[in-house]
């Protein structure tokens, strides 16, 4: 699999522990002393709900489904990321997923055209580029253009996945003639290589750049606004657990993960 | 059962079927790629470019990797074989480390290459000062193949030289041969069937290196993508591409099994 895809599980502690009656109860009011954080009525929704999404998601996505756990403490979210392409051929292979979020629109129509989707995919997020090079910065880059030199070992992600073509429409773009060192399979390997000071410099998206905090170096590419990836999500025609995979939907839909996406860096639709 | 029990009687009927179910496990996911192959479009992507990129890449890290490995591991070999006789600590020492590319995740065996060869790892920044720097060129799959094969190679010829008639050593040496020529002559010609397993094996697990190869070198065309990456790339797009490359892949492969005779296939001794 790609170098980078924490298969997150985060087991319901409170499932076991909190009975429906003390839910109701702590509904009524304050009756016991418990200090767990209440959900804010009975709620029906219960088990698994498996998420497919893409790299640049694992920290906002894996922060949101933390949150809708306390939320609904019957409920648990399983997130597994990777690569978008990777993850959509997952899918039309018979992988069992209840909700897939991509990076781009392109993958996301892999599934859709298998009539694998359930509903239409809605859009809830856009990112852009941005130009990442070590701290120590050893190929002295100040811009996208120093990128065509050849002596700058650059790191893109492979044209197969949505950061590599996004990349490449961007390179495109400025008119650059760029020769990487590698492609790589998904934003998170490209990052982790910048990180290790083993390229002079990446193109990763923002959202990215700004987890990195300071084991990197941003440097802005004005341009790169232009070219914005949009990110859809959708539940999944094979889910077995429809009514919580549409509920977590609704919830990365909803203010709360709008803010938490904004937070990330994302952009908004 | 002890074992001549084993060799005197028929194996019990739950064995045979145990071992039907065993072989079914291994062959019946390579009959399913045979099945899936895009047969009519195969001709044209078996000669596409970047299947011929990719595969004389594999075939010339692979021979390279393989080279190494019995340079490097056949010495390697003798030592283990000879550390039955040390105390107990070095000995296990010896055997855990040479096991290890075995055991470890391939990426994380890509990654300590990385943290020790890159351009900022621990020998690697000395290299970088004189200008070599290993990452994403051809020379670091070749690194990252033997690293994960040499484990294979040192265990075929170790285990040849425990088997093997040492007293023949010890006649050669009684004659006055140096003890680098009784290597040469008497212990190398000795297991050279243990040496044909290793080196098969060796190539065979070269060949198909993906995790620490893609970590610690990369992927680019011509350069570090070898067949099972290219296979991986083109799985998440164009499956038929990707079943095409595997076909390449599993070909090569049995090709070199069924070249060489059956008792120099690992676990055959003649």
């Amino acid at each position: 699999m790609t170098t980078r895809s924490p298969f997150r599980c985060r087991a319901a502690l409170l499932a076991g522990t909190v009975s429906s009656a003390l839910l109701l109860a702590a509904c009524s009011g304050p009756s016991t002393g418990s200090p767990a954080p209440a959900p804010r009525a009975a709620d029906s929704l219960t088990g698994t709900v498996t998420v497919l999404a893409a790299a640049s998601l694992t920290e906002v996505f894996g922060d949101l489904a933390a949150r809708f756990e306390k939320l609904h403490p019957s409920v648990t979210i399983t997130e597994s990321f990777g690569g978008s392409s990777a993850l959509a051929a997952q899918i039309v292979q018979g992988a069992p997923a209840d909700l897939f979020a991509t990076a781009n629109e392109a993958t996301m129509k892999t599934v859709t055209d298998a009539g694998l989707a359930d509903g239409t995919p809605r859009v809830f997020a856009t990112n852009v580029l941005t130009l990442v090079v070590p701290p120590s910065n050893p190929a002295g880059i100040t811009a996208l253009s120093d990128l065509a030199e050849p002596d700058v070992k650059v790191a893109l992600c492979d044209t197969t996945v949505p950061c590599g073509s996004a990349a490449l429409a961007l390179l495109a773009a400025e008119k650059l003639t760029v020769t990487p060192v590698t492609l790589e399979t998904d934003v998170k390997a490209v990052l982790t290589k910048v990180e290790l000071d083993e390229v002079d410099a990446g193109l990763v998206y923002a959202t990215d750049a700004r987890t990195a905090g300071s084991k990197i170096s941003q440097i802005a590419v004005p341009d790169a606004a232009h070219l914005i990836n949009r990110y859809p999500i959708v539940a999944l025609s094979g889910s077995t657990n429809q009514a919580a995979a549409h509920a977590f939907e609704q919830f990365i839909l909803s203010s709360t993960g709008r803010a938490a996406l904004k937070n990330a860096g994302f952009g908004t639709p | 059962m002890g074992p001549r029990a084993v060799a005197r009687r028929r194996p019990a009927v739950i064995v045979w079927v145990i071992a039907g179910l065993a072989l079914a496990l291994l062959v019946l996911p390579v009959l399913g790629l045979l099945l899936s192959a895009p047969w009519p479009a195969l001709p044209a992507l078996l000669v596409a470019p970047e299947t011929l990129q990719a595969l004389g890449l594999s075939v010339l890290t692979g021979l390279v990797s393989t080279a190494l490995c019995l340079v490097l591991g056949i010495p390697l070999a003798v030592v283990l074989a000879r550390s039955v006789a040390w105390p107990v600590v070095p000995r296990r020492v010896l055997r855990a480390a040479v096991t290890t590319p075995l055991v470890l995740p391939p990426v994380v065996g890509g990654l300590a290459l990385l943290l020790l060869l890159g351009r900022n790892g621990v020998l690697g920044r000395y290299l970088a000062a004189v200008g070599i720097t290993i990452p994403f060129t051809t020379g670091a799959v070749v690194i990252a193949q033997t690293f994960v094969a040499m484990p294979f190679l040192v265990f075929a010829v170790e285990g040849a030289l425990r088997g093997a008639d040492r007293r023949v050593e010890r006649a050669a040496a009684s004659l006055g041969a140096s003890p680098l020529r009784v290597f040469r002559t008497v212990t190398i010609p000795l297991v050279a069937p243990g040496i044909a397993a290793g080196a098969v094996l060796c190539f065979a697990r070269a060949l198909g290196e993906f995790g620490a190869t893609i970590t610690f070198a990369g992927s680019y065309p011509g350069v570090t993508r070898t067949l099972p990456i290219a296979s991986y790339l083109a799985s998440q797009t164009d499956l038929d591409q990707s079943i095409a490359l595997a076909l390449v892949l599993l070909v090569v492969s049995v090709a070199v099994l069924l070249g060489l005779r059956d008792r120099w296939l690992p676990g055959v001794r003649g």
